[in-house]
């Protein structure tokens, strides 16, 4: 019947598009590589279970009532004057009442577990990454090797990494999504994301915060090696003959698009500290008590197991 | 089944055809005093925000001056007073007498206004003007904000005391003068969170 | 002497924008034209452009709205022919400026010059005959409002041929939207043109609030009042609190683009996540401004449609309460990836989930409503039904971003961007096409044809789902929002779907264009005679379509809910009085009008640096305002000779329309004839 129509076409339209077209694989968000990654997807699939308990009711409802209860079947009851009854009244707020605490539970745990700040296994020693966006590109600074890299991200699979990450732009969004979260990057404020990768592979980076005219070229591959191919990467990079000085920086700093794969074989000391410091000028007293890492912000020890600053007070 | 009469009777007479525009109207203004109180809530909490932001330069510390302060503050509370006279005055349908305190209000308002545009002024040309710092552009700005609706107040005065003289105290006059008394007592109201949080706050 | 403005701000060199501002033009003189051939400019002024009449500012608002449906929907049809032609090497045929203004003047024109003008009209011709009111508790606000909001909408118009507009979204990005970053006018026309509409919706929420609150019917307790004045107060409400924070928001930025200070700037001090956090303290709130007018009109065509009661009124009253007050407290939800930390993120991602609680309620209430009654499939019904079903997607997209990991993977992804249309189009749209489906006959006098409008719907409906699921596979393929072009061929036969999705939409708004040109030139022959073409249950439909310009000849008195039903079933429904009285209402004005323009012109001025320009415009609107308030002549009466007059000819159209039914069929559900 016409009603019919209503439901099973749109419905069809959709399972269509979604089906033959089959890009599951494509789908990164469900093939996380990382373990970050692959809780966060465990969360959106609960989820969606869940909400099933309310969705798939109302669809139903809306066919079958549509259909028993138009005007032309005669034979349904019609009681116009109905219009309470405390028992429904009662399942339509308790249900839902009861998936939202049981949500509400998971984003307690999950959103905890998966803190960004939260090192993904703190006796294993991170590989450190510092991160800093610009126009139109993204510096990675490697503190504990003293190299740099422009638009590439080389690291050791199945290493922890620590990100530290800034801007010396506008607010932009570190993101590799086959790995988990996404984080700001703001300019005179540091944040920090834990990733790891469970497998070797070459994962798409990108910008997830629209930053101006060369934002959709913001993209970087992140390239996930064995310890022994990470090692020699590093050795390679140390043989360049481009070293990171205050000079290079100021250049790679103005803005520019699609800047070409480049490797520094040093790195001016504190390069990082110094990007931060640029705009830091806003701290008074207590700001410099922050700077020096001697003043924990208010989240620290209240919130799950661990330290954690917020985005506005850590600065190292 | 029948309704009550008297609604009846009520409806047939008349009775619910007029709405009592002079409480509406009253009633209006109130929610919009709880929006401009919402605005400056909202500049008071970026004033919080951005309060510690010196940038290296001048802190509240170093530029307010409590003495000059409590003068400002003087004339306009003295200024709220003398707005309450003038609406007694209005109440017992003294033209002159609400003429005399609404000048006197006006006055007083006038020369808060002028002592904040001058600590302004004096700030802006030593170097402590608000594009200096974000506290500096958070003070300016929640500071010049109430100054500004103050400045409105006194433009409304003036224009009611035009009012009084050309068309006497009407209903609709009447009316108007109760709500500038309300907006003025209420900047007033600003004004003590002003002189509290961002000058007694700044300088300790 | 003109500012910043020179001729090389009209872009010359730019193909599609001078053919988008020529076709405007052009269309713009042929309206002009038509207008005097038709000798129609005194009309427009006495009986549009200077009325205080709700009603008439109501159809007014909605016209708005409708244009800048057209405008922000090329936009659209732009954004999608542009992503399903820019895979790889290709860059489309937009360059990133371009579709960097295209992005942002989307959804600016839809949310603040398509949804509000659009929920506004019909809260405007709605509202008063609802709670049996004469008109609005301040008409003369009501035509500033109006005409504040036309000029904002000018504002962005002319940004078109003038200069360019934002390049930093709808809402403003900190600290791109600085001078440093941003240093064209683009930023500025959006700025002025929000503050000029925002400052509109200020006032149109207290003139409701007092309305609702003060000016109801003898009788009608606010238990007792329709389901859609309810959703209007909590509307007026969320409006009057939210957008004094939006204007900070926007001033604070003024100051810094203007004065050089630094709110928002990266160094000496700002704070860019100030910014975030005001803007979307308003924008939540705002979001549920649009969508629960929208509740509104499914309650009142789910329990008309469906001849029966609405289901669980005082739930329904609750629920809305519950919506009102919890939408102040989620805003965080939309930067979770800013960095706040678990704590705070976890208690703004429970307060988002709690609201989906009492949305829930209502689409189960309405769902009980049509139990058990007698459902007629009118146009206002599918949309009701679209609606009902398509809804709960997006509601449940909502649900699962507000986890905040999960947040983390698809925050500023396309899949954000299909659910927020999945609430926005279904939800919100849906709600005023229905809205202006059913009550178009009351507001014009004649209804919108049926045929059309369910060709229409349906296009609507298909076009959605085409344009929007491949948008949440896209997001779980990690595609970002806001690409003016792509390196991932993937994502690419996806964009093409949703382009064609586009493409059925169109094709839906040419249907509704043809509707009205249909309805109108067969409107003698669907004339609503009786003023009650669905069987209403509401006091709007106890007047003629269109009603007299007072609305009620006599104060109704209410005792129940849905009281005209009541008044039906009583028999005491279209009673001659014994006598009429004189009826006292406000004159028409130009003051709103001259208002405006010198709004209009503030902003324009503001923009392009014509600083004297500014000064005089201002002083003008300062002047507009006091040379009214001395203007104690701003009244008339209706004598009670001519209210008979207008009543009489009203019962005579009654006993007309009569004539072609049998007695005692005013409950008979079907009294359109179906087409």
């Amino acid at each position: 019947m016409k009603k019919f129509t209503k439901f099973v076409l749109p419905g069809l339209s959709s399972l269509v598009t979604i089906a033959c077209l089959g890009g599951c694989s494509h789908m990164v968000l469900f093939d996380p590589k990382g373990p970050i990654g692959d809780a966060e997807r465990f969360l959106i699939v609960m989820a969606f279970a869940l909400m099933l308990i309310v969705v798939i009711p109302v669809f139903v409802m809306v066919l079958w009532f549509s259909l028993r209860y138009r005007a032309s079947n005669a034979k349904a009851a019609y009681r116009p004057k109905w219009s309470y009854s405390a028992r429904i009244d009662l399942v339509v707020w308790l249900i839902p009442i009861a998936i939202v605490t049981a949500l509400a539970y998971l984003a307690w745990t999950g959103t905890c577990q998966l803190d960004p700040y939260k090192p993904i296994d703190p006796d294993v020693k991170p590989v450190s990454i510092e991160v800093v966006s610009l126009d139109w590109n993204w510096l990675f600074i490697y503190p504990d090797h003293n190299i740099a890299v422009v638009n590439q991200l080389v690291f050791p699979a199945k290493v922890p990494l620590s990100f530290r990450l800034t801007s010396d732009t506008v607010m932009t969004s570190f993101f590799i999504p086959q790995l988990g979260s996404q984080i700001y990057a703001m300019a005179g404020m540091q944040t920090r994301l834990h990733l790891m990768a469970d497998e070797p592979g070459v994962y798409a980076g990108q910008n997830q915060e629209f930053s101006g005219r060369g934002y959709a070229d913001m993209h970087f591959k992140a390239v996930a090696t064995s310890q022994k191919e990470f090692e020699a990467w590093v050795q390679k990079a140390k043989q360049s003959s481009n070293k990171l000085d205050l000079t290079r920086y100021e250049e790679l700093e103005k803005p520019n698009v699609g800047y070409p794969v480049t490797c520094f074989s040093s790195v001016k000391p504190d390069l990082f500290e110094h990007i931060l410091s640029k705009y830091m000028g806003w701290m008074g007293e207590r700001g410099e008590m922050e700077k020096m890492g001697k003043h924990p912000g208010p989240m620290s020890k209240k919130s799950c197991s661990g330290h954690r600053k917020t985005a506005v007070l850590e600065t190292s | 089944m029948p309704a009550d009469t008297s609604t009846i009777d009520a409806v047939a007479t008349g009775k619910f055809e007029h709405p009592d525009t002079i409480a509406n109207q009253a009633f209006g203004f109130w929610l919009y005093i709880m929006s401009d109180l919402v605005l400056f809530a909202t500049i008071f909490a970026t004033y919080a925000v951005l309060g510690h932001n010196y940038a290296g330069g001048p802190t509240g510390k170093d530029l307010f001056h409590l003495p000059y302060l409590f003068g400002e503050t003087m004339l306009l509370l003295f200024s709220s007073a003398t707005c309450g006279l003038a609406m007694l005055a209005m109440h017992k349908d003294k033209r002159g007498l609400v003429m005399t305190w609404l000048t006197v209000t006006l006055l007083l308002g006038l020369g808060f206004i002028t002592m904040e545009i001058n600590e302004f002024h004096h700030m802006i040309l030593d170097g402590n003007g608000p594009d200096r710092s974000g506290f500096l552009s958070a003070f300016f700005t929640l500071v010049g904000t109430h100054g500004a609706h103050v400045s409105f107040g006194l433009i409304w005065m003036a224009v009611m005391m035009g009012q009084v003289i050309t068309k006497g105290l009407t209903l609709p006059v009447q009316s108007r003068l109760l709500r500038l008394s309300v907006f003025w007592h209420f900047l007033d109201i600003v004004w003590v969170g002003v002189f509290t949080i961002v000058y007694l706050m700044g300088v300790m | 002497m003109f500012g910043k403005l020179s001729f090389s701000a009209i872009p010359f060199d730019q193909p599609i924008i001078m053919g988008a501002v020529g076709g405007a033009s052009l269309l713009a003189l042929v309206i002009l034209i038509l207008i005097t051939y038709y000798g129609k400019w005194t009309y427009l002024w006495k009986e549009w452009l200077t009325s205080v009449d709700h009603k008439k500012i109501g159809i007014m608002y909605i016209i708005l709205a409708l244009v800048m449906l057209l405008r922000g929907f090329s936009d659209a049809v732009m954004m999608r022919s542009q992503q399903a032609l820019a895979a790889g090497a290709s860059h489309g045929y937009l360059s990133p400026e371009h579709f960097n203004q295209v992005f942002s003047a989307h959804g600016s024109i839809m949310i603040v010059f398509m949804a509000m003008p659009f929920l506004v009209g019909l809260m405007n011709i709605v509202v008063p005959q609802q709670i049996g009111a004469r008109d609005v508790a301040f008409p003369f606000l009501n035509s500033v409002s109006f005409w504040l909001t036309a000029a904002g909408a000018l504002l962005v118009m002319v940004s078109l041929g003038v200069g360019e507009f934002s390049k930093t979204g709808w809402t403003g990005l900190a600290p791109l939207f600085e001078k440093k970053y941003s240093p064209g006018t683009g930023v500025d026309y959006w700025l002025w043109a929000f503050q000029l509409a925002g400052a509109g919706s200020l006032m149109t929420s207290i003139n409701f609030l007092v309305t609702i609150l003060r000016m109801r019917a003898p009788g009608m307790t606010l238990m007792r009042m329709p389901m859609f004045v309810w959703t209007i107060f909590a509307t007026n409400v969320l409006m009057m609190l939210a957008f004094p924070v939006l204007t900070v928001a926007l001033f604070l930025l003024t100051l810094d683009r203007y004065l050089g200070m630094h709110f928002f700037t990266n160094a000496l001090g700002g704070n860019m996540m100030m910014y975030t956090n005001l803007f979307w303290i308003w924008g939540h709130p705002e979001v549920y401004i649009v969508i629960l007018p929208a509740f509104g009109v499914f309650s009142e065509v789910v329990a008309t449609f469906s001849g029966k009661r609405l289901f669980g009124y005082k739930s329904l009253v609750y629920a809305t309460a519950a919506i009102m007050l919890l939408s102040f407290t989620v805003w965080l939800h939309h930067f979770f990836t800013m960095g706040a930390g678990p704590n705070v993120n976890t208690f703004f991602g429970i307060t988002t989930m709690m609201i989906a609680v009492p949305t829930g309620v209502k689409i189960f209430d309405w769902l009980f409503t049509m139990y058990r009654g007698r459902v007629r499939f009118t146009t206002p019904m599918y949309w009701t039904l679209g609606f009902l079903t398509t809804f709960v997607i997006g509601g449940m997209t909502g649900v699962l971003m507000a986890e905040p990991p999960a947040d983390y993977l698809v925050h500023n992804s396309l899949f954000l961007i299909a659910h927020f249309h999945n609430v926005l189009i279904p939800g919100a749209l849906f709600g005023f096409f229905a809205g202006y489906a059913y009550w178009f006959p009351k507001a014009i006098g004649f209804p919108l044809d049926e045929k059309w409008g369910k060709r229409a719907f349906w296009c609507w409906l298909i076009g959605f789902y085409l344009a929007f699921a491949p948008l949440y596979i896209l997001g779980f393929m990690g595609m970002p929002r806001r690409m003016a072009h792509y390196a991932n061929l993937a994502w690419h036969p996806y964009l093409i779907i949703a382009a064609g999705g586009t493409g059925v939409i169109l094709i839906g708004i040419i249907f509704q264009m043809i509707q009205l040109f249909v309805s109108i030139r067969q409107r003698h022959a669907a004339r609503d005679l009786t003023g009650d073409p669905w069987n209403g249950r509401t006091l709007e439909w106890a007047t003629s379509s269109p009603p007299a310009v007072y609305n009620f000849a006599i104060t109704p008195v209410v005792h129940d809910i849905d009281a005209f039903t009541d008044m039906k079933e009583k028999g005491v429904v279209y009673q001659k009085p014994d006598r009429y009285h004189d009826i006292h209402l406000p004159k028409n004005t130009a003051a709103g009008l001259i208002n405006g323009v010198f709004a209009f012109m503030f902003g324009f001025a503001m923009v392009w640096y014509i600083w004297w320009l500014a000064v005089l415009c201002a002083l003008g609107m300062l002047f507009t305002v006091i040379a009214r308030a001395a203007d104690d002549d701003t009244h008339y009466t209706v004598p009670a000779a001519e209210v008979e007059r207008i009543e009489s000819r009203r019962f005579q159209q009654l006993a007309s329309a009569a004539v072609n039914r049998p007695a005692g069929s005013r409950t008979t559900p079907e009294l359109l004839p179906q087409r």
